[in-house]
C-alpha cells in the first residue's frame, strides 16, 4: 500500500503538546510513532517458525513477554501461539500476502491490525515512574528491560508495552480510540513529576547548603 | 487484591484477569440426549464449597489465555495454577 497523504493519525494534533512535554528529554520525552504495519500472527512457532522467518527475516520469540527483531520487523510475544509483527509503514499488504502464501496448508491466522493501534514512544528517567503511576507491572529497570514486553493495563486502558532500550525507551501500543485518553494521562503524569522536581530542587539545595 | 500466577506471564495483579467460574464442567457429549433437568443441571448448577475450589480464570488484559486455579474460598489462598488440559492437583499421582 502506498502511503496516502490524507491520512490522519490518532494523535496528529498532539505534536505541539508532545514537544512541550519533551522539552527536557533527559527526564521525559514522548512522541507518536504512527502508521506502522501491525500484523497479528497465530501459528505453531516450533513447527513452522522457519517458514515465518523466511518471510519476515525475524524469529518468533518463544519466551513469554519478550520480543525479537530481524530484517524490517519486530515480533512481540502476545501468547503461546500468537505474536504481533511490527514493520515499517506500507508493508502490511505484502507481508500479509507473503505470510499466507508461506503458511498455506498450515493451521494459522494472519490478520492486518495496522489500523488497530498507534504507538507512543516515551523515554527519559521519568518514563518508568510516569508509567508506574497507572500500571500494575513491576517497571523497575531491573525487572523490565530489553528484550521484554508485556500486556497490561495503563490507567484502565489495555496496552502493550515494549522496552526497546534500557535507558529507558518504552513503546506503548494503545488502541486508536484510547490513544487521546492515554496521551492525556501520560502528559499529566509527566507534568506532575516535573512539577514535584521543580518544587523539590530548591528545598534539597537549601538542605545541602 | 489477588496476585495470580498466569502459567505463561507469571505473577500479575487480579485486575488483569477475569473470572470464569467452576473448572472441569464437562459439556454433555450429546446435548440432544440429555433431559431438560440434566441440561439445567449442566447450565446453572455449580459447586459452592467452603474450602478448596477449582476454577477458571482468563488473563483477559494480558496474554488472553484461559487456565485453571485452585483457590481456597475462605482465605483466597491460591494453592495451584495449571493449564487447560492438565489434571487438577488432587488428581496428580
Ligand atoms: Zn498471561
Amino acid at each position: 500500500m502506498t502511503a496516502s497523504t490524507d491520512r490522519v493519525s490518532p494523535l496528529e494534533n498532539w505534536t505541539a503538546r508532545f514537544a512541550a512535554a519533551s522539552a527536557t528529554p533527559v527526564q521525559f520525552s514522548i512522541r507518536e510513532v504512527a502508521f506502522a504495519t501491525h500484523i497479528n500472527l497465530r501459528v505453531d512457532a516450533a513447527a513452522f517458525g522457519a517458514k515465518v522467518r523466511a518471510v519476515l527475516g525475524c524469529d518468533l520469540p518463544v519466551v513469554a513477554n519478550t520480543w525479537t527483531t530481524g530484517g524490517e520487523c519486530s515480533a512481540i510475544w502476545l501468547g503461546p501461539d500468537e505474536w504481533l509483527v511490527v514493520a515499517p509503514d506500507g508493508r502490511n499488504e505484502s507481508f500479509c500476502a507473503d505470510l499466507r502464501t508461506a503458511l498455506s496448508g498450515v493451521h494459522h491466522a494472519v490478520t492486518d491490525l495496522s489500523a488497530n493501534r498507534t504507538m507512543l514512544e516515551i523515554a527519559g528517567s521519568d518514563a518508568r515512574v510516569a508509567l508506574a503511576k497507572g500500571c500494575p507491572l513491576d517497571l523497575h529497570g531491573s525487572a523490565f528491560k530489553p528484550p521484554q514486553s508485556a500486556q497490561s493495563l495503563l490507567a484502565k486502558s489495555q496496552v502493550l508495552l515494549q522496552c526497546v532500550d534500557a535507558n529507558p525507551v518504552i513503546r506503548v501500543f494503545v488502541r486508536n480510540s484510547f490513544a487521546a485518553y492515554v496521551a492525556e494521562w501520560l502528559l499529566d503524569a509527566a507534568a506532575e513529576l516535573a512539577a514535584s522536581r521543580n518544587l523539590d530542587t530548591p528545598r534539597i539545595a537549601n538542605r545541602l547548603a | 487484591m489477588l496476585q495470580i500466577d498466569c502459567p505463561w506471564c507469571g505473577m500479575r495483579e487480579e485486575m488483569e484477569f477475569s473470572y470464569g467460574g467452576q473448572a472441569h464442567v464437562a459439556y454433555p457429549k450429546d446435548p440432544h440426549a440429555v433431559s431438560d433437568e440434566d441440561w439445567a443441571q449442566y447450565l446453572f448448577m455449580r459447586d459452592n464449597p467452603k474450602g478448596l475450589f477449582l476454577e477458571r480464570w482468563v488473563h483477559s488484559q494480558g496474554c488472553r489465555r484461559w487456565f485453571n486455579v485452585e483457590r481456597h474460598t475462605v482465605t483466597h489462598e491460591i494453592t495451584a495454577v495449571y493449564k487447560p488440559g492438565e489434571p487438577p492437583p488432587a488428581a496428580k499421582p
